[in-house]
């Protein structure tokens, strides 16, 4: 779907040469830490921000010129909710699909039925206003699904959400996807990629750092498992440099956060036995295994401490 | 890099309108502003008793002093009948500028409905033509109102003065348009006080309360050459019939005036949101 995709404001480049292809009902995930660029990408691909450079189709088309016809088939969560605070609950959905050009008699049902998956029937007369940030963020989310979108955009979706609000949305974007939509999602809540997306890329300073699904990510950026342990405050550091002579193997690795020391390990108990053995007595300790996020902090790990 | 680029290129800023600016679906817009203002069509309503204040408070206490005086195509007419079109003139224009400049600039940059709207798809045109014809409406409407006013206390001179409606609209929609694309180059909420302050000259010497003559020449061009003074012309001259070839000339400033703000407008929605 898209070559060499840039997006410069000024001198300033936000998205930086990106080439990346995403399948129809597929789930396609961003990550990135602030300002890498997620955002920039998606509102390109949602034909509300021109390209600097680069080719990138959609649905086959190309956005410079067939914008509308594009916008036709996408759903758009903005990471930003953009809810019409004039209206109402319902107006607001009522209103979206006549954007889109459907017909009032067929709103009717499908503005109901996603009132209800909103959780927003019995505040469908409200203004949007007095509406708690959660209940706004899942009306924008009922608002993208108005036009039955081919294409779903994403942008942090269950930022501000509670856990069954955040439950209920899984739920529906997977049912999305054996329909055949597909998913292009950004998020920073590991959990979620990790449940939700066939295929990952990491991006950091406008640029891809790396690519997979979440498995192939997890193995290729990190170890079977992780023991965290944790020491007195100011002592983590001192530690770490200690337990470097823990670790074997050109793939293990000590991480120093300020609050714990994390060995990336095959084996995590083993590890710990070792660190005993030098002498060492964590407050606590525990043995895990790898998750995304420990590969998201290794991949951009620098520009966190930046 | 690429050597393949869909970036825009100089070409097309050579077109009036790039591609993808239009999906012939303006009514929706519209839809949503009679929806919103139903519930405070009071609000709406609040313009139109402007020009009908200072119907009621000039045409009584100057008409006293003036008594009659002598109108398009010679006529004699009282100063009410004189001052009356050009205020239906006026009330065109506030109502349609009201709408094109504090409405629009809160829904653009506060309540980022534009933003919502070219997420979907509507295009910049369409988005543009929805809300120029609202404040359009609008605009009408005030003019509605107070051309019933006007015949009720009998100030419509000529049977020619039904056509005064029409006239209205087309002032309205000139106001709309031009104040939509000079509100899209607003940045603060200052700059809208600067169109008042714009808008309250051009109401009061625009040969709304006397004939031009009374002005030295050069200051009658200036005038001549701003826009509620031709809409004041055509008005007067359709209320007393007295037409002639140069009330085309009034008509097309406006409908210039409605070409280029609406154009404008387009671009500068594609420029500010789509970026
Ligand atoms: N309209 C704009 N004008 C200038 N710079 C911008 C604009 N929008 C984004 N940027 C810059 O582009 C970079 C990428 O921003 P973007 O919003 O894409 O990040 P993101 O990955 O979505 O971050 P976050 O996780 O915080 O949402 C940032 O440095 C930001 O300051
Ligand atoms: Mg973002």
């Amino acid at each position: 779907m898209a070559q060499g995709l840039t997006k410069s404001f000024g001198t300033f480049t936000a998205v930086d040469g990106i080439d990346f292809a995403v399948e129809r009902g597929e789930a396609f995930g961003f990550l990135g830490p602030n300002g890498a660029g997620k955002s920039s990408t998606m509102r390109m691909i949602g034909c509300v921000a021109p390209i600097t450079a680069g080719t990138l189709r959609i649905l086959g088309m190309n956005p410079v010129t067939d914008g509308p016809r594009i916008r036709a088939r996408l759903g758009v969560v903005p990471q930003q909710d953009t809810l019409d605070i004039e209206m109402t609950v319902r107006e607001n959905l009522y209103i979206y699909g006549r954007y889109f050009g459907m017909p009032r008699a067929e709103l009717k049902a499908k503005v109901d039925a996603l009132l209800e998956f909103a959780q927003l029937t019995d505040r469908a007369k409200s203004t949007v206003d007095p509406l708690s940030g959660g209940m706004k963020r899942r009306l924008t989310i009922a608002r993208s699904l108005i036009n039955d979108p081919e294409i779903l955009l994403l942008d942090e979706p269950t930022t501000g959400l509670d856990p069954q609000a955040r439950h209920v949305l899984w739920d529906r974007l997977y049912r999305l996807k054996q329909d055949g939509v597909t998913l292009v999602l950004t998020t920073h809540y590991m959990d979620e990629a990790e449940q939700l997306c066939d295929r990952l890329v990491v991006m950091d300073g406008g640029r891809f750092v790396a690519e997979g699904s979440p498995r192939s990510l997890i193995a290729d950026h990190s170890t079977r498992e992780v023991a965290e342990l944790r020491f007195a405050p100011g002592a983590n550091a001192d530690a770490a440099v200690a337990l470097a002579a823990a670790i074997s193997g050109d793939r293990e690795r000590v991480e120093a956060l300020p609050d714990r020391v994390l060995l990336y390990v095959s084996d995590g108990e083993a590890a710990l036995r070792r660190a005993h053995h030098l002498g060492l007595s964590p407050v606590s300790s525990l043995v895990r295994r790898s998750t995304l996020e420990d590969v998201f902090l290794r991949l951009t790990g620098r520009s966190l401490i930046d | 890099m690429t050597l393949l680029s869909d970036a825009p290129r100089t070409s097309t800023a050579l077109r009036i309108l790039p591609p993808g600016m239009y999906s012939a679906r303006s009514h929706v817009v519209l839809e949503r502003a009679f929806r919103v203002y139903r519930r405070s069509w009071l609000v709406v309503f609040s313009g139109f008793f402007e020009p009908l204040f200072y119907l009621f408070a000039l045409g009584t206490g100057l008409h006293q002093l003036v008594g009659k005086v002598v109108g398009p195509g010679g006529h004699v007419i009282t100063y009410t009948q004189f001052i009356a079109p050009a205020l239906l003139a006026a009330s065109a224009m506030n109502g349609a500028i009201l709408d094109a400049t504090n409405n629009v600039f809160f829904k653009l940059k506060y309540a980022k409905l534009y933003d919502a709207m070219l997420a979907t798809s509507l295009g910049p045109l369409d988005v543009a033509i929805g809300e120029i014809s609202w404040a359009l409406i609008r605009g009408g409407l005030y003019s509605v109102g107070f051309l019933v006013v006007m015949a009720a206390m009998g100030l419509t001179v000529s049977w020619w003065a039904v056509l005064l409606l029409p006239a209205a609209l087309l002032i309205a929609l000139g106001f709309a348009a031009v104040g939509m694309a000079v509100t899209s180059y607003l940045k603060t909420i200052q700059g809208l006080e600067i169109v008042q302050l714009a808008v309250l000259p051009l109401f009061l010497f625009s040969g709304t309360f006397y004939s031009l003559s009374v002005y030295p020449a050069w200051l009658r061009v200036v005038v001549e050459c701003l826009p509620l003074q031709h809409g004041i012309e055509l008005m007067r001259a359709l209320n007393s019939g007295a037409l002639d070839w140069s009330l085309v000339g009034h008509a097309a400033y406006f409908v210039g005036m409605a070409a280029v703000g609406l154009v404008v407008t387009a671009r500068r929605l594609d420029r500010l949101l789509l970026r």
